[in-house]
């Protein structure tokens, strides 16, 4: 089992989303996270005054998959939440020893 | 030539309807003097109860605009204000400088009733109003004549009422984030008794030192409360703003607006409210309402553009916060002028206070160092005077021929129409203005923070308004 951790730009998520449920993923966990990698921040004014706004908001996208459906998971978000431009994010994988469905108690990948 | 033609055609016709006119005034008046004594009679009962009836329905369209005009008023403070403060404070301030408003609503509502009307507007002396109306006595249907023939002094009473909620909550605006609520009472409660009363019966009353429409010593033009209201919460402002001290972390932390949405329809209240402010000032719902709604509508426009024009100059970008602050601040400037400028000179009034106050703001508050958290001096005490000087330049005899010669001719009102004199008196009541707000301001701070203490403790602070006085949150988008 693969952890997939992926932090893309708000406005891609829709359609990386859209485009991993056709590829057959079903569970994602999201979040509304802050943060900057390369990519500074930008300048507000508000009545003459300026300020550094360097935490930019992003949508972190947690998958946890069966290793076949890993490679074809990173090609889909890799295609949909491109832009181009400095700021569309990042991508962490991770191996997963054990997953455990809470209603059933059933283990492994059959968990997923 | 056919205009020449129809134009004579006109005439032609005018006079021929002139002739009929006269030849049936003359059966008429044959007639009546054919009549008997009781028929005269009766037609002077008649005549009166005509007299009645067009009084009566003058007073009615008068009273309705005014009803409409102190709805509008208080429409200002609440959600007006509120709206326009909430949304400049951080999300953890929110509900507090809403409350400021809304408390105030209630309270110097009761303490209109109880002591404030009679001090503003009872007789009195020159600088405050006796007891004559303490607890409303004698304020019912019938008009007060010296201050609005046509509508019940009830309407009067609580078109006024809604001046007073509003301008001490002007004054929140500079000890916002970090007053204690209690403090906020006590405060503007007793602000309202010692700088506002003495103020408005000043610049209003029967008598007063500054009155120009009822016999005072240095007629000072202020239709709507240029000095009354703007000055003095502005100018307070300030004082509040040194005394209390920065908030914490300023001007090193940021502290954007936690919503300029809310403070947009805050803005947007305010601009519609005023048409009450001003128009409604007029008391009456004659033509003197309209010139006000206009010059008001033009001023808060072009102040738009002066503000975020100079914010384009200088910044590169027209902000929305630039473009509402700029209205709010034109309307400030043409409230003392609301009542005796054209629409014109209301356009100028208007830009040159968009750009002033926004260089105030922007400019001279870093310059200076204070810590007027949402811009209440720089708007309302910069705008203020900038407008109540700038009524003595422009005011004129054609909107308002308030000052008049022992026949009863119209003398000039302004600067521009030949009046240099009246540049003088509004000065006169712009530091008398000033004088007033610093001293009274200074004296009740100090009493307030022996009483019950201005500040929040830093925890409180940092924790926000909203919890440590009032327990609550502004937003839980998780429950």
């Amino acid at each position: 089992m693969t952890r997939i951790e992926a932090i893309i730009q708000p406005s891609r998520f829709e359609a990386v989303k859209t485009a991993l449920h056709e590829i057959g993923i079903e569970g994602m966990t999201v979040s509304e996270v802050r943060g900057h990698g390369r990519q500074k921040g930008h300048t507000e004014t508000y009545r003459g005054r300026e300020y550094e706004v360097d935490l930019l908001p992003k949508v972190k996208i947690e998958m946890v998959l069966p290793y076949n459906l890993v490679d074809s998971a990173i090609q889909t978000i890799l295609k949909h939440a491109k832009t181009g431009k400095i700021g569309d994010g990042k991508i962490f994988i991770s191996k997963i020893d054990e997953a455990i469905r809470i209603r059933d108690e059933e283990r492994g990948e059959a968990a997923l | 030539m056919p205009e020449t033609d129809s134009a004579g055609n006109g005439s032609n016709t005018n006079t021929r309807r002139c002739r009929r006119a006269v030849a049936m005034i003359s059966c008429l008046v044959a007639i009546l003097a054919l009549g008997t004594q009781g028929a005269l009679a009766q037609d002077a009962d008649r005549i009166a109860k005509l007299e009645q009836q067009v009084a009566a329905a003058q007073s009615a369209g008068d009273n309705a605009w005014m009803l409409t005009s102190a709805a509008l008023v208080l429409m200002m403070t609440g959600p007006g204000l509120a709206l326009f403060y909430g949304g400049l404070v951080r999300k953890r301030n929110v509900l507090a400088t809403m409350m400021q408003s809304f408390a105030l609503m209630a309270f110097i509502t009761v303490m209109w009733g109880l002591v404030g009307y009679s001090l503003c507007f009872g007789p009195g002396n020159s600088f405050i109003g006796g007891f004559d109306h303490l607890f409303l006595r004698g304020v019912g249907a019938e008009p007060n004549s010296t201050y609005a023939a046509t509508i019940p002094q009830q309407t009067f009473m609580v078109y006024q009422l809604m001046f007073a909620i509003i301008t001490p909550g002007l004054i929140t605006g500079a000890f916002a984030e970090r007053m204690k609520f209690s403090a906020m009472v006590v405060f503007t409660g007793l602000w309202f008794v010692v700088v506002y009363a003495p103020l408005a019966h000043m610049v209003w009353g029967q008598g007063g030192f500054l009155n120009a429409a009822l016999g005072g010593r240095f007629p000072t033009l202020d239709f709507a409360g240029g000095t009354v209201v703007h000055i003095s919460s502005g100018v307070s402002a300030l004082v509040c703003a040194i005394y209390l001290g920065k908030r914490l972390g300023y001007p090193k932390l940021a502290m954007p607006p936690h919503s300029v949405t809310l403070s947009f329809i805050g803005a947007c209240l305010l601009w519609v409210g005023w048409f009450g402010f001003n128009a409604g000032s007029a008391l009456s719902a004659g033509s003197l309402a309209s010139s006000a709604f206009v010059a008001t509508h033009f001023a808060a426009a072009a102040a738009v553009i002066g503000w975020a024009g100079a914010e384009w100059l200088r910044n590169g970008k027209p902000s929305v916060l630039g473009a509402i602050s700029g209205a709010v601040a034109g309307l400030v400037a043409i409230t003392p002028a609301s009542g005796f400028v054209t629409p014109m000179p209301a356009l100028l009034i208007g830009l040159t206070a968009g750009i002033v106050c926004y260089l105030m703001v922007a400019v001279g508050k870093a310059a200076f160092g204070y810590d007027d958290s949402l811009d209440a001096f720089g708007v309302h005490g910069v705008g203020g005077t900038l407008g109540a000087l700038l009524t003595g330049v422009f005011a004129t005899q054609a909107i308002n021929p308030l000052f008049k010669d022992a026949q009863g001719q119209p003398l000039p009102m302004g600067l521009l129409e030949g009046n240099p004199g009246q540049l003088g008196n509004q000065l006169v009541g712009v530091l008398i203005a000033w004088g007033i707000a610093i001293v009274g301001s200074l004296i009740l701070l100090k009493v307030t923070d022996l009483l019950v203490g201005l500040r929040v403790t830093q925890e409180e602070e940092i924790q926000g308004l909203d919890l440590s006085q009032h327990g609550e949150v502004g937003y839980d988008f998780e429950s």
